[in-house]
């Protein structure tokens, strides 16, 4: 239990460390990065639920991102811009105004609502079916977002959403996040869940019900993409169906790939690594585009780079930064070795 | 009768088109039992590669010569950078690392060229039309039809009567035992590569025909297409390949012709939910592949 409380305490001091020096250097920009990175964290822990525990890859997450931020937008935007914004709106939705507290959450419920509905025979699917089948949900539901006007706006920019993520709620919630993620690990829910990845048969002689397992640990993961999602409209204020794409997927995947997949340390240091390097490339980008030094906008070396330290990590060290083992694990595992001697 | 045979030129030149890039993709898929997400970029280099050698004033088969050895030359690389280096760890790495890598290519396009469609050179029998008992249509669907028949053929006498195509085929079936067999691992995984960055070339020319720009995003519908049909057609089978292409171009010509507008932007919704259920239901697709299929 102790090194549970170590790993939550280390991890959460993390991000309040970000909230206080953010707060002390009361820079604009850095609260948009700090916040940016307390939803990143959402939305990679909630990857780390399913993909590190199951060992299964998915690529529909970003979508779940998007149903949660439509979910959440749909009903909060104020009734006197309702009709712009959304002209073709369902009449019985069309005069709901939740607090966007409320509905938040209920985006979080949505998504996990639709994971559950949609989900369970994919689950019985294993490796390159079970990616593929994963990446055709994502191309699905991005469709869909891209079409449904009614709710969507088409591919149109939805505007209007209150902005009400500030940096105590963001950081809130991923700490919220930090906790879930390695309690589901814990659990006993969590166990079996990781038994079927290290050895499917094996756990399913011992009776592990694989598809029910990963069905859950596929509906949690969901559920913490909708709250990201809807945290993150309630950010930006204004998106379309293009911020839920592949992209994106490419970021978060990147992050908990290169932190470490199975831990939930290494999805938080992934999501701190990633965020600091591409704040960093971003302002070499704009440095180099206000210099002028090219006669064309330069764009697009955020994503070399991460392409490039993604197929590093994966060829030199498979398991991401931290393979197996939390931080906490590693503090109590070293000072028993050395109480030893 | 004039609508059948319009329906029938545009069913076949584009599922000519579909079963060449599914072919492309499922050539990999059988031996590896990998998925190249890396693929579509393929029909984007040698996009670009028509864009960078159009100014030189050759003659334009010279040129799409040359782009068809870069797609190539560039299916060997995705071997070299995402493959060989994770194989033998986890299928996820690979899955991860070929998905980097198209993401580095389609950047590396955005860095160094433009982030704007660039148009390529097309000759002039491209956008010509002819009539055909009394159907207008473009050459290039004629032209497309044909590449597809004869890139068939050769592909199919590749396959069954020389001494790699032999080898592929027997490290599609069994990996381990072709290998013990003397077959060279990574000669054959390079060759497949190499064949499906011919492929991809191929039928870049066309596909690139009908849009005549290229911009850094081109790869993703090819590769969405080939996924489909190799998921109908079945995943592990050469033919299956063939066969999903073919049936999705129907049924994507079919929609066209049937589904009322506003139904039919949701065509991709419709077609992908299909890969799903016919995942579940036959996991193998139509065609079964070869019996066993260990992976190295």
């Amino acid at each position: 239990m102790k090194r549970h409380i170590i790993t939550v305490g280390i991890l959460i001091g993390l991000v309040i460390l970000v909230v206080v020096a953010v707060e002390v250097a009361n820079v604009r920009l850095f609260v948009r990065i700090a916040i940016n990175l307390c939803i990143m964290l959402v939305l990679v822990l909630g990857l780390q639920v399913f993909m590190g525990n199951s060992g299964i890859l998915s690529f529909a997450h970003i979508g779940f991102m998007g149903v949660g931020a439509y979910t959440s937008a749909m009903l909060t935007i104020p009734l006197q811009m309702r009709g712009m914004a959304l002209p073709d709106l369902y009449p019985v939705l069309a005069n709901v105004l939740l607090s966007p507290y409320i509905t938040i959450i209920m985006g979080g419920l949505v998504a996990a609502a639709v994971a559950a509905a949609i989900s369970y025979p994919l689950m019985r699917l294993s490796d390159a079916a079970a990616v593929i089948t994963s990446f055709a949900l994502l191309v699905v539901l991005h469709t869909i977002m891209l079409h449904w006007s009614e709710v969507t706006n088409g591919p149109r920019t939805l505007f209007g959403i209150p902005k009400v993520t500030n940096l105590y709620l963001a950081a809130t919630v991923a700490a919220v996040a930090i906790v879930a993620a390695l309690a589901f690990k814990e659990s006993r829910l969590g166990i079996l869940v990781r038994a079927t990845r290290d050895d499917e048969v094996a756990a399913a002689a011992m009776g592990a019900n694989i598809p029910n397992l990963r069905w859950i640990a596929f509906i949690i993961s969901a559920l913490f993409a909708g709250i990201g999602g809807a945290l993150w409209g309630h950010f930006i204020t204004s998106f379309s169906p293009k911020a839920f794409y592949l992209k994106e997927t490419f970021v978060i995947l990147g992050m908990l790939v290169i932190g470490g997949p199975r831990t939930v340390t290494g999805a938080v240091f992934g999501v701190f690594i990633v965020t600091i390097a591409f704040e960093a490339l971003r302002a070499l980008e704009g440095m180099i585009n206000q210099a002028q030094i090219f006669s064309e906008q330069v764009a697009g070396v955020t994503e070399i780079v991460l392409a490039l330290a993604m197929i590093a990590v994966l060829v030199f060290r498979p398991g991401g930064l931290l393979t197996t083992r939390e931080i906490g694990d590693m503090i109590v595992h070293g000072r028993n070795k050395r109480g030893e001697k | 009768m004039v609508g059948l045979i319009q329906f029938i030129i545009d069913f076949l030149s584009l599922g000519g088109a579909y079963a060449l890039m599914a072919l492309g993709l499922v050539i990999v898929y059988g031996i590896l039992k990998l998925v190249n997400f890396a693929y579509g970029e393929l029909i984007m280099v040698a996009g670009y590669t028509l864009y960078l050698v159009g100014g030189t004033g050759m003659p334009w088969i010279f040129m799409a010569i040359i782009a068809i050895l870069m797609s190539v030359l560039f299916g060997i690389l995705t071997d070299y950078v995402a493959f060989r280096p994770v194989r033998a760890k986890s299928v996820t790495a690979v899955l991860i690392t070929s998905f980097a890598f198209s993401t580095l290519l389609q950047n590396g396009a955005l860095l160094f060229i433009s982030p704007r469609p660039r148009n390529i050179p097309l000759p002039d029998i491209f956008t010509e039309t002819i009539e055909i008992a009394g159907v207008i249509t473009p050459i290039r669907n004629l032209l497309t039809i044909a590449t597809a028949v004869i890139s068939l053929s050769l592909f199919t006498w590749l396959m069954r009567r020389t001494v790699i195509g032999i080898a592929m085929r027997a490290a599609a079936t069994h990996f381990t035992m072709a290998r013990m067999l003397g077959v060279p691992a990574n000669l054959i995984i390079t060759s497949a590569f190499a064949i499906s960055g011919l492929l991809a070339g191929i039928v870049s020319m066309f596909w690139l025909g009908r849009i005549g720009a290229v911009t850094p995003g081109i790869g993703l519908e090819p590769l969405l297409i080939a996924f489909i049909a190799t998921v109908i057609g079945g995943m592990r089978s050469l033919q299956g390949a063939v066969l999903g292409g073919f049936l999705l171009a129907f049924i994507d010509t079919g929609l066209n012709y049937t589904l009322p507008q506003d139904l039919l932007k949701f065509r991709d919704a419709f077609t992908f939910s299909l890969v799903i259920l016919i995942l579940l239901w036959r996991p193998e697709g139509l065609l079964k592949g070869p019996a066993s299929g260990q992976r190295t």
